[in-house]
C-alpha cells in the first residue's frame, strides 16, 4: 500500500479523487467530515475537522453554581452521563472536602458501570451494524432499555440523567431499582445471558474477525503519544485505568481486572470493550451484595451529612429553620467556596474524564475545563485510516466510539 | 519511589531559580516557569528516566485580566504512569504578544488541545503546524473565553424576542 506515488498539487495528472467523508453521511455518526484523498479507495490521506457544534460549556459554567452545572456533564459524553455526573460530584466533593459514606460510595459505582456497559453496548454493536451484522444491535438494546428503566427509579430521568448530588444522591434506591438490577444481573434471563449470545454471533465469526483484524491499528506509544485513554488505549496494550491507579468511589474495595489488548486495531478494541462489559457485570454483582450487607439504619444512608451542601428535603424546608436557611443559600449558591484549584479524573467509558476547577471563593467557578477523552484521541483518526480501504474508515469511527458531544464542551 | 519533593528536587537542581510559586493544592505539585522556558522544561520532564513524565493529559489556558503583564495563564497537566504521579505546570504570558512554544513535537495530543486554546484565549502557539480554529467558525474575530466577554445578562429587558419565551 506504500508504493503509491502522489503527484504534484494541481497537477493534470492527478490521478487521486477528493471525496467528503462527512458531515451528514450516516456512517459517520452525525457531525464529523473527513476530506479524503482516495487513490481507487484507498485512502492516501486525510484532513479531519471537530464539526461546528460548540454550545460554550466552559463560559456557561462561568456563571452558573456547581450544583447547576450537573446538567452540563450530561451532555458531554451522552451515553453514559451518569459517569459525567459522578465525575462532577467527586471533583466538587474534593474541592469542598466532602467524605462520602460508604453505601454512597457503592451506590455510585452500580449507577458509573451500568453507565459503563450501556456505553461499550452500544459502540459495540454499533461497529456491528457498519460492518453490516444489524442483528446484536437490536439483541442488546433491550438491556439498555432496562439499564435507562433503572436510571428512571433512581433520578426520574433516561438520557440526560442530571443524576445524584454533591455528597451523594436525591432520594435513596426504591426497591423497584434492585428488583430491575437483579433482573438485570440473573444469569439466565438477564445481561450475562444476553451478552454471551452477542459474543456467539461476533467474537468468532469469520466474517466479522476478517473485517476487523487489522483495522485502523495503534501501537501502543503511538497511542500514548496521542493522549489515548480507556478502551481504545488497552486495546493497545497499555493497562492504564483510572479506577485502579487513582480510585475514587471506593473502586479499591472491588475485586476486577484490566483487560488488554495488543494490536489496538479494531478487533482488539470490541474484544476489549466486551471484556469490560464482563467485568462491570461482576463489579454490579459485588457492589450490589456490599450494599445488601448494610443493615438497620444504615441501610438508609445515602447521601453524607454536609448540609452546607446538600440540598434537605422539601418537608424539612417547610418546617424547620435551618434547613429552609441551607435550602435557600444552596439554591441561590451562596454557600461558601474554598479558594483553589483542583483536578479530579474518572474512568469514563471513553477514557479519562477530567474536570480542571478552579475556584476564586466566588459564588461560580472562576475557571472549568473538561478534559473530553473523545476530543483528544480523534486526532489520531487520519493516521488510524491512511493507508486503508474508505470502508475501513467507517469501521474505524465507530469503534474508536467517538461521541460529538464529547468532542465539544 | 517517586514523590513530589523529590521532583522539586530535581526540577530546581536543573533549572535553578527560574521555576518559582511551588504549591501541593489538593497534593498535586504545581509551578509556574518561565514562558520562554516552557519546551525545556517539557522535554526535561519526558526525557528523564526518573521523571518519566510521557503522558500530556491535558492543556489549557486561564485569563486572569486583572495579572496585568502576565493575563494568560497556559496549564500543563502531566501524569507519570509507571510510578503514578501528576503534576501541574503554568506558564504566564501577557495578552498582547501572547507567543508560547508549542509541545506538539513532544506530544501528538497537544496538537488539538493547543489549537483550542488558541481558539477560545487566542495564545499564539508558536510551531504549531496547523494553528487555526477548531470549535469556532472560521471567519470568528475573537476569542470567547477571555473574561472580557461576559455572559449575557439574564435580566436585561431591551431584547424582543417574546417568541423565545424570555
Amino acid at each position: 500500500m506504500s508504493e503509491h506515488i502522489l503527484l504534484p498539487e494541481g497537477s493534470i495528472e492527478k490521478q487521486t479523487t477528493t471525496l467528503n467523508l462527512g458531515p451528514t453521511h450516516p456512517a459517520t455518526h452525525g457531525v464529523f467530515q473527513n476530506i479524503l484523498e482516495l487513490d481507487g479507495e484507498r485512502i492516501m490521506q486525510a484532513t479531519s475537522t471537530v464539526g461546528y457544534i460548540h454550545r460554550a460549556f466552559e463560559k456557561i459554567a462561568e456563571r452558573r453554581p456547581l450544583y447547576q452545572i450537573t446538567p452540563l456533564t450530561d451532555r458531554l459524553n451522552y451515553c453514559s452521563s451518569p459517569i459525567n455526573n459522578m465525575g462532577w460530584h467527586l471533583t466538587c466533593e474534593k474541592l469542598l472536602g466532602v467524605t462520602t459514606p460508604k453505601r454512597v460510595d457503592y451506590l455510585r459505582v452500580i449507577i458509573m458501570e451500568l453507565a459503563r456497559i450501556s456505553d461499550h453496548l452500544i459502540c459495540n454493536s454499533i461497529v456491528g451494524v457498519d460492518s453490516g451484522a444489524y442483528s446484536g444491535f437490536l439483541y442488546v438494546m433491550q438491556f439498555r432499555e432496562l439499564i435507562y428503566e433503572i436510571y428512571e427509579e433512581v433520578c426520574g430521568s433516561r438520557l440526560t440523567t442530571n443524576i445524584g448530588r454533591i455528597g451523594g444522591f436525591e432520594r435513596n434506591f426504591t426497591n423497584a431499582a434492585f428488583e430491575k438490577l437483579e433482573k438485570f444481573l440473573d444469569e439466565k434471563s438477564g445481561y450475562p445471558a444476553q451478552l454471551k449470545e452477542f459474543e456467539n454471533l461476533f467474537s468468532r465469526n469469520r466474517i466479522f474477525m476478517d473485517r476487523t483484524i487489522g483495522c485502523g491499528p495503534i501501537s501502543g506509544e503511538r497511542a500514548m503519544n496521542y493522549g489515548f485513554t480507556g478502551p481504545n488505549l488497552r486495546a493497545a496494550g497499555i493497562d492504564y485505568d483510572v479506577r485502579v491507579h487513582s480510585p475514587y468511589s471506593s473502586y479499591q474495595d472491588f475485586d476486577f481486572t484490566i483487560p488488554v489488548g495488543t494490536t489496538g486495531d479494531c478487533y482488539d478494541r470490541f474484544l476489549v470493550r466486551n471484556e469490560e462489559m464482563w467485568q462491570s457485570l461482576s463489579i454490579l454483582k459485588q457492589a450490589y451484595q456490599k450494599v445488601q450487607e448494610f443493615k438497620g439504619a444504615e441501610a438508609d444512608i445515602f447521601h453524607a451529612d454536609v448540609p452546607a451542601y446538600y440540598l434537605p428535603e422539601k418537608k424539612d424546608v417547610y418546617t424547620k429553620m435551618e434547613a429552609l436557611i441551607y435550602h435557600f443559600k444552596i439554591v441561590m449558591g451562596e454557600t461558601a467556596m474554598p479558594v483553589g484549584e483542583v483536578y479530579n479524573s474518572v474512568e469514563g467509558a471513553n477514557g479519562e474524564l477530567g474536570y480542571y476547577l478552579i475556584s476564586d471563593g466566588g459564588r461560580t467557578p472562576y475557571r472549568l475545563h473538561f478534559r473530553r477523552p473523545c476530543f483528544i484521541y480523534y486526532q489520531a483518526y487520519p493516521e488510524l485510516i491512511k493507508g486503508g480501504m474508505l470502508s475501513d474508515a467507517v469501521i474505524t469511527m465507530s469503534s474508536l466510539n467517538l461521541i460529538a458531544g464529547e468532542l465539544d464542551a | 519511589m517517586l514523590s513530589n519533593s523529590i521532583i522539586q528536587q530535581k526540577l530546581t537542581e536543573k533549572f535553578g531559580d527560574q521555576l518559582i510559586d511551588w504549591q501541593e493544592p489538593y497534593g498535586m505539585l504545581t509551578f509556574t516557569a518561565p514562558k520562554e522556558m516552557n519546551l525545556k522544561v517539557l522535554q526535561f520532564l519526558f526525557d528523564d528516566t526518573e521523571l518519566n513524565f510521557t503522558f500530556l493529559t491535558d492543556l489549557q489556558a486561564v485569563h486572569y485580566p486583572d495579572n496585568k503583564g502576565a493575563e494568560l495563564a497556559v496549564v500543563y497537566h502531566l501524569h507519570n504512569w509507571k510510578d503514578n504521579i501528576r503534576i501541574r505546570f503554568k506558564v504566564f504570558t501577557d495578552i498582547q504578544t501572547p507567543d508560547v512554544y508549542s509541545a506538539t513535537a513532544l506530544y501528538q495530543s497537544a496538537n488539538f488541545m493547543e489549537r483550542e486554546t488558541y481558539d477560545f484565549f487566542g495564545v499564539n502557539f508558536v510551531g504549531h503546524p496547523n494553528l487555526i480554529r477548531i470549535l469556532n467558525v472560521d471567519e470568528m474575530d475573537y476569542f470567547p473565553m477571555r473574561k472580557e466577554f461576559p455572559l449575557e445578562d439574564q435580566t436585561r429587558i431591551d431584547k424582543d424576542d417574546d417568541m423565545f419565551g424570555r
